[in-house]
């Protein structure tokens, strides 16, 4: 316990200018969107609590709003607004619209109707009515919504990383990808810290306002987050400024890299160290990245060889000619407990191996991805088109859990093995899709939560091995020897066994869009870095 | 002076009230009687506008009500609402400032005058910094009409200002209530389901039902000239009451001993202890009378007409039934 604080701290410590800046940026998204949400929501509380027939349309409105998954939202906001701090602050603003919204109506329409009647019948008129009256009668209620709104904002704004904004989720969704739980842990913290602070200031003003502070406690705070925001907005938009003219030709490139690209030998640090590439790069996640590129919000980006979306924003994907992305050959791995306790499973996955490639793959992935097709519609199509389809038994065996990580292509593969086990045996299956990244999925498989699920070869070495740098050198890009290494090692340290491959390759590749690609003619990793450095 | 012709309002279904006229001369309490849910609220909440009537006329000092803008209008009548309604944010001082406030009056004047008015209203100063819900009831109440009175209206429309009070506070503050100079040349409406209220405060009853006006006048036609059997019934669980009400001891004062009646001295100061020297105004009701004797032979109370030097009677509680009693049959028989 001691030893792992140590070290938390020493991450923190070695990271400080990061975690302050991140701090910083994810108190202006939080702040900025919250006075935007108080200057929206207030008046229209105001508004739907003269006029109550609009009450509910508008509150319907905003509960709408408030239920859109927030990747869902982020992504609807990168054709308008592009990606940075825009469309984040006008995310974390529509999920705080609501409670200020619905607070304001409640607590105006649940002032005591006597006080109401009493101030007209003294000759207030509306608005005097509203503002000595009305509104700080109903300031404890308000308060209590932007509270609410405010831990919202603090949790919600982790996401502002996956568009490139910043913020604390960089270190939370970096470590997530990466297994590294002092990452994890040093967003975490102090985005809790923050959350909980601000409750707690807020429940305060909360408790002072109405009879010590009446309309200054008001005024005052709508200053205090005007006044930060003011001053947190140079700062955020500081990293937001590099190449906004990047979809003209001839001008500058920028990347958009994923946290776990960032941080990973294989990806961003291998690209420096080999290849010497120096680009403007963006941190923004995995699920929206496509869709920028597309947009032209930003060039090159880490996509990965067999994703379906290639097909769907036309992208192509560089030559990596100097090899630095090991193979990332897809192989179901399976605790070896159950491999005892379902005798027949291993013959029935490796009914799979071989029969999918890389083409394979993109298009599959391009069906659920693109085509909106259900991943069971997908994998049937494919088992009958490979001839491997087999009616299920509806067998009453034991239970087996079938994992697979949070993307399309793992759906599509938990879909595929599923039906291969209820076509051949009588055991039941469970599957737990969308069991988040790398380090997620295997804990349960560790943990005896699932009993297997599609590994990458690269991903079992580099991620979760994390071998020494000579040791990789010496195994370079060779797919054999990397297949033989992890499976040795994953028997040993884990007691969990790598069946035989799929077939397909789904390693990390730089893409782009495929108009520009050959408009500045760029095929290889090589000619980009050639690229960059003349322009 | 305040002139309502025929005003109705209308909610949903309800036919609140229907068809109402009545004049309120300058310096007059009207009061509005009649059971829960007959419209009184609704008639005087038309009067300063918090509700419009569907029809009707309704005119201030000759000036139709509708002319002038709502607020205007508010600012120039004291209204005391049914549940006193005090700003819970608002300290008492503050409360008291609101209408000043709006009339932009200075800090100075608005004091002076708040301080004035806690003295009449019997208020001390120190609940000015106080908060509604630190007072009682009975204090809420004052300083809703301290709130009514501050800016010397020339009106003033009460609903049920003592509701809120048991009937033992009421009847005293009710007392205390006509005394008060500051009311004195108000134009009051004043609301009511009480009839010993409207009694003891009114210079003329409007009796209403089912948002009609069953009978308008003074307490005396309404006791013994009541227009149908729903203003006879109306009064009768308490009419013996309102009888004592009604008369006053100059009322009865031909009927009276004369005072050629000399009484023994001895008997009278001892008996009445204390009251030999004062006498009691011939202006009170007979009703407030009676609180003054001890309903023994030999105790006698003495009563002086307002209007000149010596008249004075001196008589016990039997003198005073039986003179009562005739002056009822004089009523009835009138
Ligand atoms: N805003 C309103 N909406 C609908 N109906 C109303 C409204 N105000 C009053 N009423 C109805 O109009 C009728 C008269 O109401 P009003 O308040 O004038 O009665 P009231 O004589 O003051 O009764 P109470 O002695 O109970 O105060 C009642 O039937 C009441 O239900
Ligand atoms: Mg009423």
């Amino acid at each position: 316990m001691n030893d792992r604080q140590q070290t938390l701290w020493n991450f923190m410590w070695e990271q400080k200018d990061k975690l302050v800046s991140q701090t910083v940026q994810h108190l202006g998204l939080t702040f900025t969107a919250l006075v935007l949400a108080i200057a929206i929501g207030l008046p229209l509380g105001m508004f739907i609590a003269r006029k109550r027939k609009w009450a509910s349309g508008v509150l319907g409105f905003a509960g709408v709003l408030q239920t859109i998954p927030s990747i869902a939202l982020l992504g609807f906001m990168i054709p308008l607004l592009g990606i940075g701090a825009r469309p984040a602050i006008v995310a974390l603003l529509v999920y705080a619209l609501l409670p200020i919204i619905r607070n304001t109506y409640t607590g105006i329409t649940g002032v005591n109707r006597d006080v109401v009647e009493a101030a007209n019948a003294l000759g207030m008129n509306k608005k005097q009515v509203l503002f000595h009256v009305e509104l700080p009668l109903a300031m404890p209620v308000i308060l209590a919504g932007i509270r609410t709104a405010a831990v919202i904002n603090i949790g919600v704004a982790t996401l502002a990383s996956f568009i490139a904004a910043g913020g604390l989720g960089e270190f939370i969704f970096g470590g997530i990808s990466l297994n590294n739980s002092n990452m994890i842990l040093a967003g975490a913290i102090p985005a809790a810290f923050l959350a909980i602070s601000l409750d707690f200031l807020l429940s305060r003003l909360q408790k002072l306002d109405m009879i010590k502070l009446k309309k200054i406690s008001f005024v005052g705070l709508v200053l205090i987050l005007a006044v930060l925001g003011y001053k947190l907005w140079p700062l955020m938009m500081a990293d937001d400024d590099h190449g906004h003219d990047v979809s003209s030709i001839g001008a500058k490139l920028t990347a958009g890299f994923t946290p776990e690209f960032m941080g990973r030998q294989d990806g961003d640090l291998g690209l420096k160290a080999v290849y010497g590439l120096k680009i403007p790069t963006r941190v923004i996640s995995d699920a929206l990245m496509y869709k920028a590129a597309y947009e032209k919000e930003i060039d090159v980006i880490s996509g990965y060889s067999t994703d379906g979306r290639l097909k769907a924003f036309d992208l192509v994907v560089l030559k990596d000619d100097k090899g630095i992305f090991p193979p990332y050959d897809a192989v179901p791995i399976v605790r070896q407990t159950a491999l005892k306790k379902f005798p027949q499973l291993e013959a029935v996955l490796n009914q799979l191996a071989g029969k999918i490639n890389d083409a394979t793959m993109i298009d599959l992935n391009y069906r659920t991805d693109y085509l909106k097709q259900s991943p069971e519609r997908v994998a049937k199509d494919f088992l009958m088109s490979v001839g491997l389809y087999k009616n299920p038994r509806n067998g009453n065996g034991e239970v087996l859990r079938i994992g697979s990580k949070i993307f399309g292509e793992q759906y599509i593969l938990a879909q595929i093995y599923r039906m291969l086990i209820e076509g051949n045996t009588n055991y039941q299956v469970a599957t737990k899709s969308g069991l988040g990244g790398t380090k997620i999925c295997f804990d349960a498989l560790v943990n005896d939560q699932i009993d297997f699920y599609p590994e990458y070869t690269g991903t079992g070495l580099l991620v979760l091995l994390a071998p020494a740098q000579s040791l990789l050198k010496e195994m370079g890009q060779d797919k054999e020897k990397v297949y033989d290494y992890v499976n040795k090692a994953f028997q040993q340290k884990y007691q969990v066994k790598w069946l035989k491959p799929i077939g397909f390759n789904n390693s990390y590749a730089l893409m782009m869009r495929e108009k520009q690609s050959k408009a500045i003619r760029v095929t290889t990793i090589t000619e980009l870095k050639k690229y960059i450095d003349t322009n | 002076m305040i002139e309502l012709s025929g005003v109705s309002k209308r909610f949903g279904n309800t036919q609140a009230v229907k068809d109402v006229s009545f004049t309120v001369e300058s310096g007059e309490t009207m009061v509005l009687l009649g059971t829960s849910g007959c419209g009184k609220t609704t008639t005087l909440k038309m009067i300063n506008r918090l509700i419009e009537p569907d029809a009707g006329k309704i005119s201030i000092h000759g000036q139709s009500a509708s002319d002038e803008k709502p607020e205007m209008l508010r600012r120039k009548i004291g209204y005391v609402m049914q549940n006193i309604g005090l700003f819970p944010h608002y300290t008492i001082s503050e409360n008291i400032a609101i209408v000043p406030k709006l009339l932009k009056w200075t800090v100075e004047k608005t004091r002076e005058r708040t301080h004035e008015l806690l003295e009449k209203l019997r208020l001390s100063p120190d609940c000015l910094a106080l908060f509604p819900h630190e007072l009682s009831g009975g204090q809420q109440q004052r300083v809703g009409l301290a709130r009514a009175l501050v800016a010397d209206p020339a009106i003033l429309l009460m609903d049920e200002p003592f509701g809120a009070l048991d009937n033992v506070t009421r009847s005293e503050i009710h007392v205390e209530f006509k005394a008060l100079e500051e009311l004195k040349r108000k134009t009051i409406v004043m609301v009511t389901h009480d009839v010993q209220e409207a009694f003891d405060l009114a210079d003329r009853i409007c009796l209403m039902n089912k948002g009609e006006v069953v009978q308008i006048g003074t307490a005396k036609d309404l006791l013994y000239r009541p227009v149908n059997d729903f203003a006879r019934q109306f009064l009768d669980g308490a009419r013996l009451a309102l009888e004592f009400k009604c008369a006053r001891i100059k009322d009865l004062w031909e009927l009276l001993p004369q005072p050629a009646t000399i009484r023994n001295d001895a008997a009278f100061s001892k008996d009445s202890g204390g009251i030999k020297d004062r006498f009691q105004s011939a202006d009170l009701s007979v009703w407030l009378a009676i609180t003054y004797f001890n309903f023994t032979e030999n105790d006698y109370v003495s009563f002086i007409l307002d209007n000149g030097p010596g008249w004075i009677k001196t008589f016990n509680f039997q003198e005073l039934s039986q003179a009562f009693y005739r002056y009822q049959q004089q009523n009835i028989h009138e």
